[in-house]
């Protein structure tokens, strides 16, 4: 057993406890501790981050603390639950006498009521609870003794706006306690000091990095099909790998796709080992079985999606597997790292492609992991102002508030650090009045200024505030149980645009189990178990995400050098020798274009190899002129490596369509009406407090409950077209657009444009077609010739005309 | 514009959810709803863009304008509560005025209290047909439940057109709507079409069962 010495700063039965597990502590853990100031450490999963995080804390508390000392904030609640878990350990071996306690969206209300009375020493929570909590009257006294706080998996926080709410959090804490200290823990980045600066500054702690990850794709016996994410093609090969490992875990890129290789592997599951599911969509209930199940070493192996993708530290995992291309190579090295539970052995991962051309991306991917070429990434823009609003309304619930002190809490926050005055302005303006240009509601204004204080007119409003908490604002989901007299089980969640297109009678996965869709009852979908196992409808939409640049132009250079493809399996030589067959390969320095006819619908699909937000702004300045040109554009989408467009009419001839000439005219309104952008102001409007979330329940009566935003987008664009809101709705979808400028460089650099008309969907526009992100065309001639077809059909079929 | 045969009237339903009746040279539309974004302001909740009740009077005088009707119909709930109809915004007022110069208004009055210029009555009886806010023994011509159709995923304000009830879309800017497709509408409606406003203004049947796979 090694000898750990005791240092001034780690006390004795610290020592002793390391010494007792066979351990010594890593360099970074004791940095840490000895850290005076803020610190961020950068460390792989597996190098006992977590513990170095929560070691100060322990130390500290060691003396004894009444009140709350640590606060403890992940991105998931998941994380929160396996961290109190984790860390009784350590503490009930050391002998400390101190509570740990989770407080996320499913604590019950009797435990959060308990915890605002007499707190945790350690609490364990998410952004949106802590947001919560600093909205109640009784903030200030809860955390006036906080001394530590820690950011768990801070680089997958900083990437979105729920990172911003978290440090406009963090900077109220540190007004509430003045004494505080920030560890920020993150993965491998490839930018800390920028990490370091959205943590409003902190010292970098660099862990040793170890050994470099075993990784290869995994050789199938079948060859993977042209198109579809499922990699069900592989389930033996999988099913063989698990069975040569201790314990696995197989990720998959969408919930949909996690449940169907998860029945798939069941159907090839011969030695009926242990394996288990998990993912977001999944009842809280089936999620913390599968977590138990795993802490206990019952499982060899489970299927999961994202929900398991942030450090979660369970037993020996020893393999990963990614099923589907791992879209950016950050996140395929962070997946790699859950295999790294001994930080000195190599983690060993296999990458198992669904279609063809992920194999492409597998192999491009394969190669930027080699020579260490992480993607630039990740998002670093200035603090959002719809999440800045919503911040000042939480401010106001939790009591009577000054403007300058505001002002200058929110300066601290990083995200925050450059904020102009006349912004900040601005944002309390909004929620005071509403912030228009006819100020329409003097007497009726959400904030008031008495005795040089802001606070709420009417505090009744409190309520509705707190419902709207976050920053999340995806698809509305509805809650799935199975239909009996007595409730029912809880079985998971969908979203609700999925839910609306049920039929009773249709079948569809979740859980791993086929049910039958029976009808929607107080916004839950209720089912029955389904006598079937092919189920009707194979998919519910999932996340989308984004590959890199970096990774698209590797692909792209591999599709177009022939010589390269030694390194690709046999089936996808020959599928890319079909591509060229049927069409061609998208050389470098041409503007490749397909067309072809499928389903009463005509196609033009463009391989740009530019990334999405470049297609996705190229998209829409073609449609705009396939509108012009009448040719009824539908829709679109864009992907990293091509987009593709569907209308009425097929185009004949690119060339026109793809000219620099007169681009930018008569663009501005079709910009500014398409979904893109709506899609933006629903999201910002809901986050800035404008209108509510959709919440089960209330919903029961149908009408006039849910405004459309869309409605509030135009009225405001028509009567107020500098409001606020329009202006962050402008900024934040641009962002997800690139510059004209860089569009037209694109489009004038001489290209050649190959234009072929395929016969059918050619091997490389397949994946297209089954793409998520779809953009629909909304209020131009195409969607009326749309509708106008569809209703003469339902005429004709109800032998009315 | 989009004919329509309801109750042997011929009727032509507008783009803008308005509904014209030649035989009567009148202009009917349904659920206003004047002031609702003050009322939501009022009960400390959100602050909505204040511009729908002026966006509401422009678009009821555009129509007033553009089709010269003897008689513009209000089927009810022409503001959003009492309150609203009591501080009604100088210049809302001032459009209503000019639109009273132009036609003579009536009223009739809905769950939400009106006042306004011109008549108010309850319901009122032109030709063979009932005009009311709630629908009730037909036929009747009437509004307040804010119809909406979808036609391939698309989701529009309608005309529902039943046997014995022609129910108008709410003619007011912020108004939710309720599918013609729930249980509600289905059943009070039963086998007939709904006429989409906006561009184009399809035709599609609705209350048929057999219909629902093809939304």
């Amino acid at each position: 057993m090694p000898e750990t010495a005791a240092t001034p700063l780690l006390p004795q039965r610290f020592a002793d406890w390391f010494a007792s597990r066979g351990w010594q502590p890593h360099r970074h853990q004791l940095d840490v501790l000895s850290a005076r100031e803020d610190t961020l450490l950068i460390a792989p999963t597996g190098g006992g981050k977590t513990l170095a995080g929560f070691l100060p804390s322990l130390v500290d508390l060691a003396e004894g603390y009444e009140g709350l000392h640590t606060l403890y904030v992940s991105p998931l609640k998941a994380l929160s639950k396996d961290i109190a878990r984790n860390l009784r350990a350590p503490v009930d071996e050391i002998g400390l006498e101190l509570r740990i306690e989770d407080r996320t969206g499913d604590t019950s209300a009797t435990q959060r009521r308990r915890q605002r009375v007499d707190p945790p020493q350690i609490l364990l929570t998410t952004p949106e609870s802590l947001a919560l909590m600093l909205s109640y009257p009784e903030a200030p006294k809860i955390f006036a003794g906080v001394k530590r706080v820690v950011l768990d998996e801070i680089h997958a926080l900083a990437e979105s706006k729920r990172g911003d709410q978290l440090m406009l959090g963090v900077a109220r804490l540190r007004s509430l306690s003045p004494g505080l200290t920030v560890t920020g823990l993150s993965a491998t980045v490839e930018a800390p000091q920028a990490l370091a600066d959205f943590m409003g500054g902190a010292r970098v702690i660099m862990a040793d990095p170890g050994p470099p990850p075993d990784i290869e794709m995994l050789p199938t016996e079948r060859p993977a099909p042209w198109a579809g994410g499922g990699g069900r093609h592989a389930a033996r090969d999988v099913m063989a790998a698990i069975e040569d490992a201790r314990l696995s875990l197989v990720f998959l890129n969408t919930r949909a796709q996690a449940e169907l290789f998860f029945q798939a592997l069941w159907e090839v599951n011969d030695n009926a080992l242990p394996i288990g599911l998990h993912h977001g969509s999944l009842s809280r209930e089936a999620r913390h079985k599968v977590e138990e199940a795993m802490a206990r070493g019952e499982l060899r192996a489970v299927v999961c999606t994202g929900s398991l993708d942030l450090g979660l530290d369970w037993g020996d995992v020893d393999l990963v597997l990614q099923v589907g291309a791992p879209k950016n190579v950050k996140r395929l090295v962070q997946r790699i790292g859950r295999a790294n539970h001994r930080y000195d052995e190599p983690s060993r991962a296999r990458i198992v492609p669904a279609n063809r051309f992920e194999i492409v991306e597998c192999a491009a991917a394969l190669e930027a992991v080699r020579e260490n070429d992480l993607d630039g990434g990740g998002r670093r823009w200035r603090g959002p102002l719809d999440v800045l609003c919503q911040h000042i309304l939480l401010t106001a619930c939790a009591g009577p508030f000054e403007t300058d002190a505001l002002y200058a809490e929110a300066l601290r926050a990083g995200p925050y650090a450059n904020l102009p005055r006349a912004d900040f302005d601005a944002c309390l303006e909004f929620c005071a009045t509403g912030g228009y240009a006819l100020r329409a509601y003097d007497r009726w204004q959400r904030l008031l200024q008495r005795d040089g204080k802001w606070q709420l007119r009417d505090p009744r409003a409190t309520r509705d505030l707190r419902m709207n908490i976050g920053t999340i604002t995806e698809t509305e989901k509805l809650k799935v149980r199975r239909k009996s007299r007595r409730g029912g089980t809880p079985l998971g969640e969908v979203e609700e645009g999925f839910a609306s297109s049920l039929t009773p009678g249709d079948t569809f996965l979740i859980g791993g189990q086929v049910v039958r869709y029976e009808g929607l009852r107080e916004m839950i979908v209720e089912v029955t178990n389904a006598a079937t196992r092919e189920p009707k409808i194979a998919v519910f939409s999932g996340l989308k995400m984004a590959t890199s640049l970096e990774l698209s132009q590797r692909v792209q250079r591999l599709i177009a050098t022939p010589e390269d493809w030694d390194q690709l399996p046999p089936d996808t030589r020959e599928w890319l020798a079909l591509q060229c067959e049927i069409s061609t390969l998208p050389a470098p320095g041409t503007l490749t274009c397909e067309t072809f006819l499928r389903g009463g619908r005509a196609f033009f699909c463009l391989y740009g190899f530019a990334g999405r937000n470049a297609h996705q702004t190229l998209a829409l300045l073609l449609t705009h002129r396939m509108e012009q040109a009448g040719l009824g554009p539908l829709g679109f989408v864009a992907t990293d490596y091509a987009l593709l467009i569907w209308s009425i009419d097929p185009v004949e001839d690119p060339a026109p369509l793809l000219s620099v000439e007169g681009l930018r005219e008569g663009l501005r309104d079709w910009l500014e009406s398409n979904a893109v952008m709506k899609r933006a102001f629903r999201s910002i409007a809901t986050i800035a407090g404008l209108i509510q979330r959709n919440l089960p329940g209330q919903r029961k009566s149908g009408k006039q409950a849910t405004f459309s935003s869309d409605i509030l987008y135009d009225t405001l664009r028509r009567y107020d077209p500098d409001h606020l809101l329009l202006r962050i709705t402008r900024e934040e979808a641009s962002r997800g657009l690139v510059d004209f400028e860089r569009i037209e460089e694109m489009l004038a650099q001489g290209k050649r444009i190959v234009h072929i008309r395929a016969p059918h969907v050619t091997p490389l526009a397949a994946p297209l077609l089954l793409e998520h992100g779809q953009v629909g065309i909304r209020g131009g001639t195409g969607e009326a010739r749309l509708m106008e077809e569809e209703a003469q059909a339902m005429m004709r079929e109800a032998g009315l005309e | 514009m989009r004919e329509i045969t309801f109750a042997e009237q011929r009727l032509i339903a507008q783009p803008s959810g308005a509904l014209y009746w030649p035989g009567e040279d009148a202009l009917i539309v349904a659920d206003l709803h004047l002031g609702k974004s003050e009322r939501m302001a009022r009960r400390g909740g959100a602050l909505l863009p204040p511009f729908e009740s002026l966006d509401t009077v422009i678009r009821l005088e555009a129509e007033v304008l553009r089709l010269r009707p003897s008689r513009l119909i209000s089927l009810g709930d022409a503001f959003d509560d009492d309150a609203a109809a009591g501080e009604i915004a100088p210049e809302i007022a001032g459009r209503l005025t000019r639109i009273a110069a132009q036609t003579e208004l009536l009223w009739i009055a809905g769950n939400h209290d009106p006042i306004g210029l011109g008549q108010t009555v309850e319901e009122t009886q032109i030709g063979p047909l009932t005009l009311r806010h709630i629908a009730d023994t037909g036929p009747d011509l009437s509004g307040h439940y804010h119809p909406k159709a979808t036609i391939a995923r698309r989701s529009h304000r309608a005309f529902l057109v039943g046997r014995d009830h022609l129910i108008l879309p709410a003619f007011g800017t912020y108004t939710g709507g309720l599918d013609c497709d729930g249980p509600e509408l289905s059943s009070l409606v039963g086998a007939g079409i709904a006429v989409l406003t906006g561009p184009g203004m399809p035709v599609r049947p609705i209350g048929q069962s057999a219909l629902r796979q093809s939304r």
